[in-house]
């Protein structure tokens, strides 16, 4: 297959190293400057190196089940009277795409020799996915969490510490996502000699971005021979949800060189025009700006100080978004789009029920776009969807969303069992 | 320039000192008596920080700071006017002390137009690496402001190096790994690194990140020009009060001076 688009991202002008038109770069407190330097050239050893793809795939296979499948919708695919598929990432060991990130960044930090793993979590799963590389290969592991997500995401915080690894609840700013990448930086400013921060997306400052990308990759180019194979023809577009950016970034990846329509959707929240929402790029809500270590598209304000965002799913309730995206998005190759929560809670139950597969609330938003766009849709039109994850880790937010009545009298026996 | 008043000053003094306080935090009233403490006290260079809402090498205590100035509405106005009206009344130069996204967001040209306008001497900017800050630095001598760019014990020497080409005013060495706060225990190591800064640039050198003790202060004379004191005057300020924040800096004023 072709990937020159995507080796086209790892070639950057002389002194414009890790910048993809204007965006990306490493804006980052000096002290982090060789460290940043030590893992670029470590990734790409790396990379030029067969023998590391090799071992990757391997342990992608033996432990996380790729290569995941492809599914057809059929029932879907009938009503509207398209193909619609699914890229099955919810089938990865720890239910996401995450892990493909985690174990292949866990295989660079054993070849630099570090000893402990560091990463921030938004809902949970990106600390799980590290905690569960870092038990496997032998790391001691920190997670930082916001203090809020750490209340509403307790299974996560459970599963991370019986997997070994010390979850700190950060008190800071919103006490989100953003603040916990805030202190994982912080952590890595006096731990990097022997410690690797474990950047969950494709944000950050160079090569974390590029390298996420590249992991990631693997989305992509499976799902490209898989609907060779299955369909006989490259889909007409590729949906995937968009919160820092990794998983859409790994199955774009793949159709880069193609004439394949890329769909990033963003979380819409309560709509686009309340100013509650993470749609960064779809909501025109956003503008450049230079924050936790890279330039990107940033929710902020006039003078630069950054807004809070809101999203039903906490995986893209995030300020900023991958600086690859933004520029692939104003090279006009990526278009962007939003689903609003309620938009999002109608496709989960959709999808639930016409073809029994429980999605994650963030690959939700790809769905919840799709059936928005279905209906005018020629006929015949051949639809890739990566569902990043699966919902289960959702079951709190979707009862209540639903308002199940007999779920809120499960928990309230359970505490009262407890109390 | 900047670094020619440093000079003048180094020739009456082994060690300045330079203080820093965070725009708006507790309040511009307590920031005001702040300055006025440090003039009695007789400190040699003040960095003002703009507070911004992602402040990644600052520790616990800044990091607060910047997040409790911002809910009482500091903004970049206010900034600019409390500077001005310090740059009036104060005779110590005054820097810019911040992150690089609300320069950016102002535009390099106008940030600088205002720091200069404000009676602002130069800037130190925690997130924009050297050769990233090359448009910046140009606009800003143009301005007559001084760059003052940071080196730090993890740098090479040919690192080192490069930091200095753009430098101006003085450099800002930090003293050891981590973000701010964190008491530096002050050795070998770190004389042997001042010497290395020494070696590339010959520029003055201030030293920072977790100084603290007028036995600190004591210890640098001979090897930095500058002690930086941040973090250790804002919890004295917050713990003790006044009179104690007051006592401190003469402490620390006295410790640099001749014996």
């Amino acid at each position: 297959m072709s990937m020159k688009k995507f080796e086209e991202l790892f070639q950057f002008e002389p002194g414009r190293e890790g910048f993809y038109g204007e965006y990306g770069g490493a804006y980052i407190p000096e002290i982090l400057h060789e460290t940043l330097a030590e893992l670029t050239r470590a990734f790409e050893n790396a990379r030029r190196d067969p023998a590391f793809w090799r071992e990757y795939a391997e342990l992608m296979g033996s432990y996380s089940c790729r290569p995941t499948p492809i599914t057809r919708c059929d029932n879907l695919s009938r009503q509207y009277d398209i193909d619609i598929f699914l890229k099955r990432e919810d089938l990865n060991h720890t239910g996401a795409h995450k892990a493909n990130n985690v174990l292949g960044q866990g295989l660079l930090v054993r070849r630099m020799g570090k000893k402990r793993v560091i990463a921030e979590t938004g809902a949970g799963q990106h600390g799980v996915a590290t905690a569960t590389m870092a038990a496997k290969l032998g790391f001691e592991c920190t997670i930082y969490m916001g203090a809020v997500d750490v209340e509403r995401q307790r299974p996560n915080v459970f599963w991370m510490e019986q997997l070994g690894a010390q979850v700190v609840a950060v008190e800071d700013g919103t006490r989100t996502l953003k603040d916990a990448i805030n202190a994982a930086m912080r952590d890595w400013c006096a731990s990097m000699a022997d410690t690797h921060y474990v950047l969950g997306t494709v944000c950050g400052p160079h090569p974390f971005p590029l390298m996420v990308t590249y992991f990631q990759s693997i989305i992509g180019r499976e799902a490209r021979d898989q609907m060779l194979r299955i369909q006989g023809r490259l889909p007409d577009r590729v949906y995937a949800c968009v919160g820092g950016g990794s998983n859409a970034s790994g199955i774009f990846a793949g159709f880069l060189d193609d004439k394949v329509e890329l769909v990033g959707v963003e979380a819409g929240g309560l709509g686009l025009d309340t100013h509650q929402h993470a749609a960064r790029i779809a909501g025109h809500d956003a503008c450049a700006g230079v924050a936790q270590g890279y330039r990107t598209y940033f929710i902020q304000d006039a003078e630069g100080q950054m807004r809070e965002t809101h999203s039903i799913s906490a995986g893209l309730d995030y300020i900023g978004v991958g600086p690859i995206l933004a520029w692939l998005h104003d090279s006009g190759r990526i278009r962007f789009a939003a689903a609003t929560d309620q938009e999002v809670i109608q496709a989960f139950k959709t999808l639930v029920r016409q073809e029994g597969i429980i999605p994650a609330l963030e690959s939700s938003h790809a769905i919840a776009q799709v059936l928005k766009e279905a209906p005018a849709m020629p006929r015949g039109t051949t639809v890739l969807i990566n569902l990043s994850g699966r919902g289960d880790k959702d079951i709190f937010t979707i009862a209540e969303a639903l308002a199940d009545e007999r779920w809120l009298e499960f928990l309230r026996r359970k505490v009262a069992a407890a109390g | 320039m900047l670094e020619d008043y440093l000079r003048n000053k180094l020739q009456s003094q082994p060690l300045l000192v330079m203080t820093h306080l965070v725009a708006g935090y507790p309040s511009l009233e307590d920031n005001w008596r702040m300055l006025e403490a440090m003039r009695d006290a007789g400190v040699a260079l003040v960095e003002l920080q703009f507070p911004f809402s992602e402040p990644i090498a600052d520790g616990p205590v800044f990091v607060r700071a910047n997040q409790l100035a911002l809910q009482q509405g500091m903004n970049g106005e206010r900034y600019f006017d409390f500077m001005r009206r310090a740059a009036r009344e104060f005779e110590f130069p005054l820097l810019y002390m911040g992150y690089y996204n609300p320069v950016f967001r102002l535009g390099g040209q106008r940030f600088c137009d205002a720091l200069k306008d404000a009676g602002g001497r130069g800037y130190i900017i925690a997130d924009l690496p050297p050769e990233l800050a090359v448009d910046l630095d140009v606009k800003a001598r143009e301005a007559g402001l001084d760059p003052i760019h940071l080196m730090t014990p993890a740098n090479s020497e040919a690192r080192l190096r490069e930091i200095a080409v753009n430098a101006a005013g003085f450099v800002y060495c930090v003293a050891r790994k981590g973000v701010t706060g964190r008491q530096t225990a002050l050795g070998l190591d770190v004389t042997d690194y001042l010497d290395r800064c020494r070696k590339a640039t010959g520029l003055p050198i201030g030293l920072g990140f977790g100084i603290r003790t007028t036995e600190d202060l004591r210890q640098l004379k001979g090897h930095a020009d500058i002690a930086i004191i941040g973090t250790a005057c804002l919890e004295i300020w917050e713990q003790e009060g006044e009179q104690a924040y007051r006592d401190y800096l003469h402490a620390l004023q006295k410790a640099a001076g001749r014996n």
